[in-house]
């Protein structure tokens, strides 16, 4: 919703509509900062500052819960978020070769994001499409049964449809 | 009246499922044909899909590897013209087609509606029974009566401890406090493993009803269910299949004029394996870091937000419903003397028909990979079957006719597990998968307690080095002792259980890890420090393929001259061998 925002002056207009309903229930941490790293992209340390003084959560048990779930992030990411499965299937048909293919083609480490902020590139545990395997998602898309040769031609083809909606 | 049904399970979906789906769409539409264009859930094949049905008249015909000129074929013959496109049909309701073999010896409890509904539509769920187990426990039978009920079908914890599931609820209900939960675990996070994903996105009702059912007989009136973030269309579906719920009164207050009431509500996991433990979960739920805590207390007398609660997997909870409505006799009609009823496993790696697989305990691996999942691919020699995960291990070829049960699994060095089984052939590594299984429970572990901790991270390194070529005499019996120490004295199932996969392909593959000590050679060319490509030259033609292909540019030569690799530049990603169609390429 508001990665927009960010940049228009009104930062803050989000974590206000986010935190508007917080009951004081601080079961809800990680609901909160799940919310606050889909409209941020990630979770900012002004935004874990605030979050802290709103809900008197001390800032270093919201960053014990933040860093313990691979699923938040205290950096910015890419536009573009590319999922490796390394799951057990994705494994034994070759998802290291797979990783190895698509991060030569944009240049970075596995975790790493590209310079023009395009792509970040993410490992992770399973997708759970193990009979596709190897699998990979772009953003939403899901790409099965990869050689590192067709993952290859699936970063390109998304960056020439990406290239055209511009 | 025809009926056009999609699989759009998360695999259906992956394999351009949807593609499919707008294009029949778009023909039904031209057509005007008043033919409706629907979706169902995973029918278990995935290794199939994209799947499309044509149902008429109660007569199913399933296609299978749809694409949508395929499509468009089937529309146009079948849909339409009324003659189903034979060479494509993978099953039919007369017993024809293809695929028949992947379903014939399979029994569906847990999966009965699993491909056969739209998730999405609380009638079509109806239409096939759901909520009638529920009906049944409410007006007929007292809390005790449906314990008693689930106790009697014998039915054991599906997420991989096997605890019978009946006791678990007679404990919680037998703790009196004003509040209680029933938690359902849907944070699957064995790598390789996909069955209680496909049963939410296929059946989110069956899940539903089993938790309705558990709160009453054990008194909660509160449920949640803690859904893994990685499963997005399982989440969406199962908010669907609760607002159906709730608008048809199986949820909320007064259950169809019983009095109980019971509300359910989804908590999304955040990505950490360790919450599959459940009282990690339980932290997890509370908003916390999720690390186990020390049991006892129990969860059935202190369990969320210090309550008795009470926790079972999701493949446990869609029997539930079976159960109460078939009756328990009928459930223990399946299975063997000591467990009863089916598995759902998700039959994966090479194996030539991988998918959702859902049969009577008891059959032997055997029977799974082989006569259900047609063997390995490419007709290389079966090597081990890996069951349970990071949890389980590896059984060797030679024991595929090892029962599916928990004790003769257990004997093995595996688990049952939650229902994972990845099948490996001879190009597999068993050092590295010990490897790899390790590196993921060590990244894992919570660090709570010190064996886990630094117990796993010591075994990673061990094995990094075995397979880096760098191993040493006595490391084998290194890992031996760290697994004992590990096993023995961590606090939770997961590092009690983390270094099973090492200690069983120390246990049947020993001679793999030997050759990487002592020979410096891995035996199935797997680990790159030990191998290198290299191209033969009487073989090499110089078609320049490989050279074009190679990412790093290690590969010279001219057109029509035998190539060279650069060993400096060689990442060994192998694609040189995979292009190469004169066999050209050779690994030492």
């Amino acid at each position: 919703m508001c990665k927009d925002c960010a940049q228009s002056g009104k930062y803050w207009d989000c974590f206000e509509e986010i935190l508007e309903g917080y009951s004081g229930d601080k079961s809800q941490l990680i609901p909160l900062l799940q919310k606050l790293q889909d409209a941020y992209g990630y979770l900012p340390e002004d935004i874990i500052e605030r979050l802290s003084q709103r809900t008197g959560i001390f800032v270093s048990q919201i960053m014990g819960v933040a860093t313990f779930y691979s699923q938040f992030r205290l950096e910015p990411v890419g536009e573009n978020i590319v999922k490796i499965c390394f799951g057990t299937a994705c494994h034994v048909i070759g998802a290291e070769n797979i990783a190895d293919a698509i991060c030569r083609e944009l240049g970075i480490e596995l975790g790493g994001t590209t310079e023009d902020r395009l792509f970040t590139v993410e490992s992770v545990a399973c997708l759970g499409c193990c009979s596709l395997a190897p699998v990979i998602t772009i953003n939403e898309e899901t790409h099965g049964r990869l050689t590192p040769d067709t993952a290859r031609a699936a970063i390109r083809d998304f960056k020439a449809r990406k290239a055209v909606a511009v | 009246m025809k009926k056009i049904i999609i699989g759009l399970g998360s695999c259906g979906i992956a394999a351009g499922g949807l593609k499919v789906k707008e294009a029949l769409q778009n023909l039904a539409a031209e057509a005007d044909s008043g033919i409706q264009v629907s979706e169902t859930g995973c029918m278990g094949m995935c290794y199939a899909e994209p799947m499309v049905e044509i149902l008429e008249d109660g007569h199913r015909t399933i296609y299978g590897g749809v694409d949508e000129k395929r499509a468009k074929e089937i529309f146009q013959n079948h849909a339409l013209g009324g003659k189903p496109v034979a060479d494509a049909v993978a099953l039919d309701s007369d017993g024809g087609g293809s695929e028949q073999g992947f379903l014939a010896q399979q029994e569906r409890i847990v999966l009965e509606r699993c491909g056969a509904i739209d998730p999405e539509s609380i009638d079509d769920a109806l239409a096939m029974d759901a909520y009638a187990g529920l009906e049944k426990a409410l007006k007929t039978m007292t809390a005790e009566q449906v314990v008693d009920e689930v106790l009697r079908a014998g039915v054991k914890g599906r997420g991989g401890a096997g605890f019978p599931t009946g006791q678990k609820w007679k404990f919680a209900a037998g703790y009196a406090a004003e509040s209680k939960y029933i938690i359902c675990n849907a944070d699957e996070g064995d790598p390789g493993a996909f069955m209680d994903r496909s049963i939410l996105e296929g059946d989110p009702h069956s899940v539903i009803e089993g938790m309705i059912i558990g709160g009453y007989a054990i008194g909660a009136a509160h449920g949640y269910i803690y859904a893994r973030a990685e499963y997005p269309i399982a989440i969406r579906r199962l908010k669907i299949a609760i607002e159906a719920a709730e608008a048809r009164g199986f949820l909320g207050k007064n259950i169809l004029g019983s009095g109980f009431d019971f509300k359910l509500v989804i908590k999304e996991g955040a990505g950490a394996f360790v919450c599959g433990e459940e009282t990690a979960l339980i932290e997890s739920i509370e908003g916390n870091r999720g690390m186990p805590r020390i049991r006892p207390p129990f969860p059935a007398e202190r369990g969320l937000f210090d309550k008795p609660s009470n926790i079972n997997n999701v493949e446990t909870l869609a029997n539930i419903g079976w159960i109460l409505r078939k009756g328990a006799d009928a459930f223990s009609a399946y299975g063997t003397e000591e467990s009863n009823g089916t598995k759902v496993f998700a039959l994966a790696g090479k194996v030539t028909r991988g998918g959702l697989v859902e049969i009577p305990i008891g059959m032997t691996i055997s029977e799974v990979v082989n006569e259900i999942g047609g063997g390995t691919k490419d007709n290389k020699a079966l090597k081990a079957v890996q069951m349970g995960g990071p949890s389980g291990g590896c059984i060797p070829a030679n024991m595929m006719d090892t029962v599916i049960d928990y004790a003769p699994l257990a004997a093995t060095g595996a688990i049952m597990g939650s229902g994972g089984m990845i099948v490996m052939d001879e190009d597999n590594c068993m050092v590295d998968i010990a490897r790899y299984f390790l590196q993921f429970t060590q990244s894992e572990s919570c660090g709570k307690c010190t064996f886990c901790k630094i117990g796993t991270k010591r075994m990673l390194e061990t094995l990094e080095r075995i397979t880096q070529g760098k191993g040493e005499e006595g490391d084998v019996e290194k890992l031996e002792t760290l697994s004992h120490q590990i096993k023995t004295n961590a606090l939770c199932g997961l590092g009690q259980t983390a270094p099973n996969p090492v200690l069983t392909t120390i246990r049947y593959f020993r001679n793999e890890y030997d050759a990487h000590i002592r020979d410096k050679k891995c035996p199935t060319k797997q680990c790159k420090a030990l191998i290198s490509f290299n191209i033969v030259s009487d073989k090499c033609v110089g078609c320049t393929v490989c050279a074009k292909k190679c990412p790093v540019d290690a590969v010279s030569g001219k057109a029509k001259e035998v190539h060279a690799i650069d060993q400096g530049k060689c990442t060994k990603c192998g694609i040189c061998k995979s292009m190469c169609k004169f066999d050209a390429v050779d690994i030492s």
